[in-house]
C-alpha cells in the first residue's frame, strides 16, 4: 500500500480524470453489455411465445 | 483450362468496352477525387508533393472500389453468373479470367492515368517512375481483393457502401507497401523492398483469392 | 429441423453442437464465468493499484495498462476464435459453431473499441496527445472494422445459413490478413518514425505489474466467454424459435 490517503488515490499522481474515466468507461460499457444481452434473450423468449401461440391457434 | 480463363477474360473485355461510361466514370472519378485534395490543402507545391503518394493511392482504392459494383453483378442479375456455375468448367479459372479482364479495364488505365496525376503534384522523375511502377504491380492485388468483397455483397442490399467497409481494411497492407515505395524514392532511398514486397502481395493474392471467391460466389448464388 | 447425428467427442464437447444441449450447458456455465472474472477482476485491480508500485518514468497513469492490455488482447484472441469456429461451421455445417462466432464478435468488437479508448485516455497523460498513429493502436482500429464488417455483412443478408455462410468466408480471409495487415503497419509506422520517439514503449514492468495485467487478462478472458455464452442463447432463441425444444421450453 502506498496511497497516502484517498485523495492521493483519487487524484492518481495528477491524471485522476484519465485513469478513472478509463475505468469508468469499461466498466460503463461491459454493464451496458450485460444489460443488452439480457434484454436480447428477454425479446427472443418473447418472441417464441408469441410464435407459440400462433403455432398453437392453427392446431385448434 | 486455359480456354475458361481466356474466354471469361475475352466476354469481360468485351462487355466493359461496349460499355465505355462505366469503366470511363471509374477513371472520371479517380482523377476528380485526386483533384479535390489541393483544393482541400492548399496548393503549396511542397506539401503536395509530400502527400501526392499516399493521394494517389487512396484514390486508386476507392476507385477500385468503385469499380467491383460490375465484376459480378451484372453476369448475377441476368444469370450468366450461375451458367457459369453450372458449366461444369473450374470456375476458379473463370473468376481468374473476369479479374484479369477487370484490371485491364480500370487498374491498367488508373496506372497509366497515374503519370498525369504525378505531373500535376509536381513530383519529381524517379518517384513518379516509381509510382507508376507501385501501382502496375499493386492494383491487380486491389482486383483480386476486391473481388472477394463483390462476391460476399452480390444482390445484397446497401452493396455499395457494404463492400468498402468490407475491403478497405484488406487493401491496407496494399496501400502502406504502395505509398511507402513512392515515399522512400522520393526521400532519396530505393524502393525495391516495398514494390518487392508489393509483388509478393499480388502472387499471394493471386493464388489464394480465387479460393476465398469461388467459395463466396457459392454462398451468395444458390 | 434436421436430426443431428453426433458423433462422441473427446471430452463430451460433441454436447455443445446439439442446440438444446448447448442452451442447457451454457445456461449453466455462466454463473461460473461470470463469478471467476468478479473475483479475478476484483484480485487483479487489488494487485493494480495496491501492491504494484509508481512506475519510475509515468508515475501513476500507467495503471490503465491493467484494463488496456487485456481488452486489446481479447479484441486479438478473440478474432481468431471467432474466425476458427465461423470456418468449422462452414466446412462441417455446423449451425451451432457459426451462431457461437456471430455470438462472440459483438463482444470482440466492444473489446477492440475499449482498447482503442483507453489506449487514447493513457496516450493523452502519458505522451501528450490522445491518438498517435503507432503501429499497435493502428492495427486494433483496423481489427475494429474488420469486426463491424463481419457483423455488417452478417446482418445484411437475410437468411441466417447464408448469412453464417458468406460472413465464415469473411472472418476466414480477415484471419489470414490480420498478421499481413500488423506487419505492414508496424513497417509503415517505424518507417515515419521520423524525430519523435517511440510512443509505445510501455514502461520497464516490475513483476507486481505483470502479475495484476496477467490476472485482469484472466478476468476479461472469463468475461468475454460468459458474455458470448449469454448471447449465443439469445441467438439460438431467435433462430430455433419455431422448432419443438424451444417452444417445449418456454411454454
Amino acid at each position: 500500500m502506498h496511497w497516502g490517503s484517498w485523495h492521493d488515490f483519487w487524484a492518481m499522481g495528477g491524471s485522476g480524470w484519465f485513469v478513472w474515466g478509463a475505468y469508468g468507461l469499461v466498466a460503463l460499457a461491459l454493464a451496458t453489455e450485460m444489460l443488452l444481452i439480457r434484454v436480447r434473450v428477454k425479446r427472443a423468449r418473447e418472441t417464441v411465445r408469441r410464435t407459440s401461440t400462433w403455432l398453437n391457434r392453427g392446431s385448434e | 483450362m486455359i480456354r475458361t480463363l481466356l474466354a471469361a477474360a475475352h466476354r469481360d473485355l468485351l462487355l466493359g468496352l461496349r460499355q465505355r461510361s462505366d469503366v470511363a466514370n471509374v477513371l472520371l472519378f479517380f482523377v476528380i477525387v485526386v483533384t479535390m485534395v489541393p483544393l482541400g490543402v492548399g496548393p503549396d507545391k511542397d506539401l503536395l508533393r509530400m502527400i501526392a503518394p499516399g493521394v494517389v493511392w487512396v484514390a486508386a482504392l476507392l476507385a477500385s472500389i468503385l469499380s467491383l459494383g460490375r465484376l459480378f453483378a451484372l453476369d448475377y442479375a441476368d444469370g450468366t453468373l450461375e451458367q457459369i456455375m453450372l458449366s461444369g468448367q473450374p470456375l476458379s479459372l473463370a473468376v481468374l479470367g473476369k479479374i484479369v479482364a477487370h484490371w485491364l479495364i480500370t487498374g491498367a488505365p488508373l496506372t497509366a492515368l497515374s503519370v498525369v496525376l504525378a505531373l500535376m503534384f509536381d513530383m519529381a522523375l524517379v518517384p513518379g517512375v516509381t509510382l507508376v511502377a507501385s501501382l502496375l504491380l499493386g492494383t491487380p492485388c486491389l482486383s483480386l481483393i476486391g473481388a472477394v468483397g463483390a462476391a460476399l455483397t452480390l444482390g445484397l442490399r446497401g452493396g455499395g457502401v457494404l463492400i468498402t467497409l468490407l475491403v478497405l481494411p484488406l487493401y491496407v497492407p496494399v496501400l502502406i507497401f504502395g505509398a511507402g515505395a513512392v515515399d522512400a524514392s522520393a526521400g532519396g532511398l530505393s524502393p525495391a523492398s516495398h514494390l518487392m514486397l508489393l509483388g509478393g502481395l499480388t502472387l499471394a493474392a493471386g493464388a489464394l483469392a480465387p479460393w476465398a471467391i469461388t467459395a463466396a460466389l457459392r454462398v451468395s448464388v444458390e | 429441423m434436421q436430426a443431428e447425428t453426433i458423433r462422441p467427442l473427446k471430452f463430451g464437447l460433441h454436447r455443445f453442437a446439439a442446440p438444446p444441449e448447448f442452451y442447457r450447458v451454457a445456461g449453466q456455465l455462466i454463473p461460473w464465468f461470470a463469478v471467476a472474472a468478479a473475483l479475478l477482476a476484483a484480485f487483479g485491480l487489488y494487485l493494480g493499484f495496491f501492491v504494484a508500485p509508481t512506475d519510475f518514468q509515468q508515475g501513476e497513469v500507467y495503471r490503465i495498462i491493467f484494463i488496456h492490455v487485456p481488452t486489446a488482447w481479447m479484441a486479438m484472441f478473440i478474432y481468431i476464435v471467432m474466425a476458427f469456429w465461423a470456418g468449422f461451421g462452414m466446412a462441417f455445417n455446423t449451425r451451432m459453431s457459426s451462431m457461437w462466432a456471430c455470438a462472440m464478435a459483438p463482444t470482440g468488437a466492444l473489446m477492440a473499441f475499449l482498447a482503442l479508448c483507453t489506449g487514447a485516455l493513457w496516450g493523452r497523460p502519458a505522451w501528450g496527445t490522445y491518438w498517435s498513429w503507432d503501429a499497435r493502436m493502428t492495427s486494433t482500429l483496423i481489427l475494429f472494422f474488420l469486426y463491424v464488417g463481419f457483423i455488417a455483412l452478417h446482418g445484411a443478408i437475410d437468411d441466417p445459413r447464408k448469412a453464417d455462410r458468406a460472413a465464415g468466408v469473411l472472418a476466414l480471409v480477415g484471419v489470414v490478413n490480420v498478421p499481413i495487415i500488423y506487419f505492414s503497419v508496424q513497417w509503415w509506422n517505424s518507417l515515419h518514425q521520423g524525430a519523435s520517439i517511440s510512443l509505445t514503449r510501455a514502461p520497464t514492468m516490475a513483476i507486481t505489474m505483470l502479475e495484476a495485467m496477467f490476472v485482469m487478462m484472466g478476468a476479461f478472458w472469463m468475461y468475454s466467454i460468459a458474455a458470448s455464452l449469454a448471447r449465443a442463447r439469445a441467438i439460438l432463441l431467435e433462430r430455433e424459435s419455431r422448432s419443438s425444444w424451444v417452444q417445449a421450453m418456454v411454454s
